[in-house]
């Protein structure tokens, strides 16, 4: 299916209102995205080729938001959920990510992130794409979720709550997912965070072999079905954990039973 | 209704003159700069609007609509007297309103109140706080004229108060900052970074000051009407050439070889995005921009094809 046309041809279905300048309202250009699409098509395809299941629980159209783990030190995590998107979505969607704000300062980075839709983490963003009924792509472990060592790969940190009171003041279903083998992909040994700073960013991540560049390893998606939950976003924080728990719940669910056939032994 | 137009000589407030008499208003109008040709039927006064002859003109012609576009930006006017003709300018036309009874009072701000940084949102709405002025302290007298404008929505109830922040305008006046920033052939870019610029076409930009006449909203409104563009994109699609350069070489290059004047602060607006949402105005006055982002474009380019095209 996604073969049969070409990256450009598949840029062309996705639905977003772009211009005759093939720029969408939010900059995102269709020349930027056909570049990306080319090397994360390669990665998702050949390098790490992905499997992908449960495709069909993310809706084909309207607002939704895709909550998952994180998961290897650098976002290869977030890529191939873009991937999985473009490629094995028929029509493809774009998958906008909330990214962590010191992307934007550094030059290319931060024309790359914006062109292909992906922006700063901050809730404007995250409601008024939401309201356009765009596709959101959401982290809650944030930084401390990439900064997880090798050993602790099938682990989740503390989830921020930030983006239950935003699907609940949107009314916007949440679809978990669990994503496997990053950690061994990038299998980070210690985080270098004084070496962060010196560049600026929150930490770099150190691989026994120096680089945090990933090994081919094979990776695993799984899209579990949509969840709803009843409110406006301005609940107690009490109600508000006792949903993130589900959703994390959830995700914990998908990351054992998949850990367990990475293994061989029966799910 | 008597119309008065502080700052009418520049390029959008002439063809807001224009516009105003045409649809049968009495149009007066004050500036220091020159208006040759004025129009038969419009009132000119080359006087500085803090000036006491400035002053008389509200005395005899008592407006009930004043447009105050008498500020300047750093790209005009330079060091203290900038600000002066902002703060000063901007204190005495609303003091004159009140004195003389004005009905409605319209500011013509700017949407780079808003200020570009790393962290600031797209699409900004008119409850959002100014923010980076510290790296661009060019900017601070605008955007405390822009909120002492304001204040007259509590200080003078009387008196209808708009407080427009206008998008970058751009078209056959060729003023403007944008508009300045692409006079040249080659027009620099950061390397690395291409962010949206949000800008309507002059005719649109005098079209949702007259409908703002017309309308009387009460408040803060964003003006902007077809969507943002990188822009690398409006440099070529208005026949410019791109030429990426890292920062210290744009520092060094700003005014020379053809290259635009800017003061260093205003590189943050080359590196990141000031890009409003103009929902409410529209919502308030019915405003639909007549030019898309191309067309608007295209103006540009007729109105100012590069000079000598060299390739």
């Amino acid at each position: 299916m996604a073969r049969r046309d070409s990256i450009r041809a598949r840029v062309d279905r996705l639905e977003l209102p772009f211009d005759e300048f093939g720029v969408d309202p939010y900059g995102i250009s269709k020349k930027h995205l056909a570049f990306a699409y080319e090397v994360l098509g390669f990665l998702y395809r050949r390098y790490f080729s992905v499997e992908c299941r449960g495709i069909e629980n993310v809706p084909a159209r309207g607002r939704a938001m895709l909550v998952g783990n994180h998961s290897g030190g650098i976002p290869i995590d977030g890529m191939m959920v873009i991937a999985s998107m473009f490629y094995a979505m028929d029509p493809p969607r774009l998958a906008q990510g909330m990214v962590e704000k010191f992307i934007n300062r550094f030059p290319v980075a931060s024309l790359w992130s914006n062109r292909t839709g992906q922006f700063t983490g901050l809730p404007e963003h995250a409601v008024r794409l939401l309201e356009e009924d765009r596709l959101l792509m959401v982290f809650p472990e944030g930084a401390r979720g990439t900064a997880k060592l090798w050993s602790e790969r099938y682990s989740l940190v503390d989830f921020g709550t930030g983006f239950m009171r935003l699907a609940l003041r949107t009314r916007t279903p949440i679809v978990p997912f669990g994503f496997l083998g990053g950690g061994d992909a990038v299998p980070t040994v210690l985080n270098a965070y004084a070496l962060g700073k010196l560049v600026g960013v929150p930490y770099v991540p150190v691989t026994p072999y120096g680089l945090a560049l990933p090994l081919p390893v094979k990776l695993e998606i799984e899209y579990g079905t949509p969840m709803r939950f009843e409110g406006d976003g301005s609940e107690d924080d009490e109600v508000i954990v006792g949903y993130v728990d589900e959703v994390k719940r959830r995700i914990a669910e998908m990351l054992d039973r998949g850990r367990r056939l990475r293994r061989g032994e029966p799910a | 209704m008597r119309v008065l137009i502080p700052g009418i000589a520049g390029g959008i407030g002439r063809r807001l003159a224009e516009t105003l008499q045409r649809a049968g208003h009495d149009v007066a109008g004050v500036d220091i700069r020159p208006w040759g040709d004025v129009p038969a039927g419009i009132e000119f006064h080359r006087v500085d609007i803090r000036k006491r002859a400035a002053e008389d003109v509200f005395r005899r012609q008592r407006p009930e609509v004043v447009i105050h576009m008498a500020t300047v930006t750093s790209l005009m006017v330079r060091g203290e007297e900038r600000s002066r003709i902002n703060l000063g300018g901007t204190r005495a036309v609303f003091e004159h309103c009140r004195a003389y009874g004005v009905e409605h009072a319209i500011f013509v701000g700017r949407h780079t109140f808003y200020g570009a940084a790393p962290d600031s949102p797209l699409f900004h709405t008119e409850d959002e706080p100014p923010l980076a002025l510290h790296t661009f302290p060019e900017l601070a007298d605008l955007v405390a004229a822009d909120l002492y404008a304001a204040t007259a929505l509590w200080r003078q109830p009387a008196l209808t108060t708009s407080v427009l922040r206008v998008c970058y305008s751009l078209g056959p006046t060729g003023q403007g900052t944008l508009a300045t920033f692409l006079r040249g052939r080659r027009v620099p870019i950061l390397i690395g970074y291409d962010p949206l610029f949000q800008f309507l076409h002059d005719d649109d930009v005098v079209r949702a000051i007259a409908l703002t006449v017309e309308k009387r909203p009460r408040g803060i409104y964003n003006v902007a009407g077809p969507q943002p563009l990188p822009l690398s994109t409006v440099v070529r699609e208005t026949g410019r050439t791109v030429v990426p350069l890292p920062e210290f070489l744009v520092k060094l290059a700003l005014g020379r070889a053809g290259l635009p004047r800017l003061p260093p602060g205003a590189l943050s607006h080359i590196q990141y995005p000031v890009v409003v949402d103009a929902s409410a105005f529209r919502k308030a006055t019915g405003f639909e921009h007549v030019f898309d982002e191309g067309a608007t474009l295209r103006a540009y380019r007729e109105a100012f094809p590069p000079p000598n095209p060299g390739r």
